[in-house]
């Protein structure tokens, strides 16, 4: 739609909008996040929700105690192995639509704990990360970087075609596999193999 | 402070035939410890902890050394007898080591004010034969770091009152702070 009567029309009170715009703007400024974290990342998530940084600004301070009220999993730190599959449970549990924030280089490879024999080699192994973000640990404001490139990412998004998001896609994964513990490593499907 | 060789003296004068070797420490700590025999280890142990002039009520720590088979090689000398002359030559001979493991404690006495006196139990092989006597009976701190131990070296701890696995999953089965693990996704290493 043209953005000069649409100006126009707003001086006089009215909005024109489509189902779309609408629908992509409530997402994007009501993420709310899962209350969890792994390990020293999620002290600077924490220092992102508070006072100084305020991640409240961009709609997203709303920190969820429980999967099935949250809508954004931000996996901030080292995932052991150990705990991978509550993770993946985690995810699973939440309500479509869903996103997730790899934060630090933990979450995004291992980082320095890469070579580790209980560290998991990137939590991209087993759930779809939308936002990478390096930084070991990434400062507050990398974190809310990424929280802005994540709503573009939202804001962008069609709501019909090929490109059109997991949760109105029939065939797309409403759940994602979780890993089992094997007698040496983990087991079970991974979304990508390694190079 | 009472030393090493001093707490050694006092331990076989209790047990005339306790079998106790000073380890000495080459490096800049230079902190000896003492190694006690598997056997023993329990009667000596609760010594440590009741004698009132040691009273080692504490063990702040412990933990676990792998020592895997090693060549070392010495010079030895040998006499040998060519025309009739004795000659004294010296010889390259390669011995190998004996492979074990090793659980180590770090006591302090909070009642007198002393330590740490590091004491040292070692397991008779790394295959087959690698069990020792757990502490946790005369120290309750320890199990927790035995079974640590237990997780990540495989040392079996024979009387501990609760020995599984404390930090990998209980079906695992490696142990994986041992010398010659190999994590199952070393592969995946990137270049």
């Amino acid at each position: 739609m043209n953005q000069q009567p649409q100006n126009d029309l707003t001086r006089q009170g009215v909005v024109l909008t489509t189902v779309e715009d609408l629908y992509n703007w409530g997402r994007k400024n009501s993420l709310w996040p899962l209350q969890f974290g792994l390990a020293c990342c999620a002290i600077e998530m924490i220092a992102a929700s508070m006072a100084r940084f305020d991640i409240a600004r961009f709609g997203a301070e709303v920190f969820r105690p429980s999967p099935r009220q949250a809508d954004l999993m931000i996996v901030s730190g080292t995932i052991t192995k150990k705990m991978a599959p509550q993770v993946v449970r985690l995810f699973n549990q939440m309500p479509e639509p869903k996103y997730v924030i790899a934060m630090g280089s933990c979450a995004i490879s291992g980082g320095p704990f890469r070579d580790g024999y209980n560290v998991l080699q990137g939590i991209d192994l087993y759930l779809p990360v939308d936002i990478y973000i390096p930084g070991c640990p990434p400062r507050p404001e990398a974190l809310l970087e990424g929280l802005i490139h994540l709503q573009q990412k939202i804001a962008g998004q069609r709501l019909t075609g090929p490109e059109r998001p997991r949760h109105l896609d029939a065939n797309a994964p409403g759940e994602f596999p979780v890993p089992e513990f094997g007698p040496h490593d983990l087991v079970g499907p991974r979304l990508h193999e390694d190079a | 402070m009472q030393t090493p060789e001093q707490i050694k003296d006092r331990i076989l004068a209790a047990f005339p035939d306790a079998q106790v070797e000073v380890i000495p420490n080459g490096s800049p700590a230079s902190q000896p410890s003492l190694l006690l025999a598997p056997t023993q280890a329990r009667q000596i142990a609760k010594f440590l902890r009741d004698d009132p002039a040691l009273r080692f009520d504490y063990a702040s720590n412990a933990t676990g050394v792998d020592w895997p088979e090693k060549t070392v090689k010495e010079k030895v000398k040998r006499k040998k007898v060519v025309d009739g002359v004795e000659n004294e030559t010296e010889e390259l001979v390669e011995r190998k080591t004996p492979a074990f493991l090793e659980a180590v404690y770090h006591l302090y006495s909070m009642a007198l004010g002393r330590g740490p006196l590091v004491i040292r139990l070692r397991t008779a092989n790394r295959a087959d034969n690698a069990a020792l006597p757990s502490l946790t009976p005369i120290w309750r701190s320890c199990e927790f770091q035995e079974r640590e131990i237990f997780d990540l070296f495989g040392i079996f701890f024979q009387g501990h009152p609760d020995l599984r696995r404390i930090l990998m999953w209980d079906n695992f089965v490696d142990h994986p702070m041992r010398k010659d693990y190999v994590p199952a996704d070393a592969a995946e290493v990137l270049p």
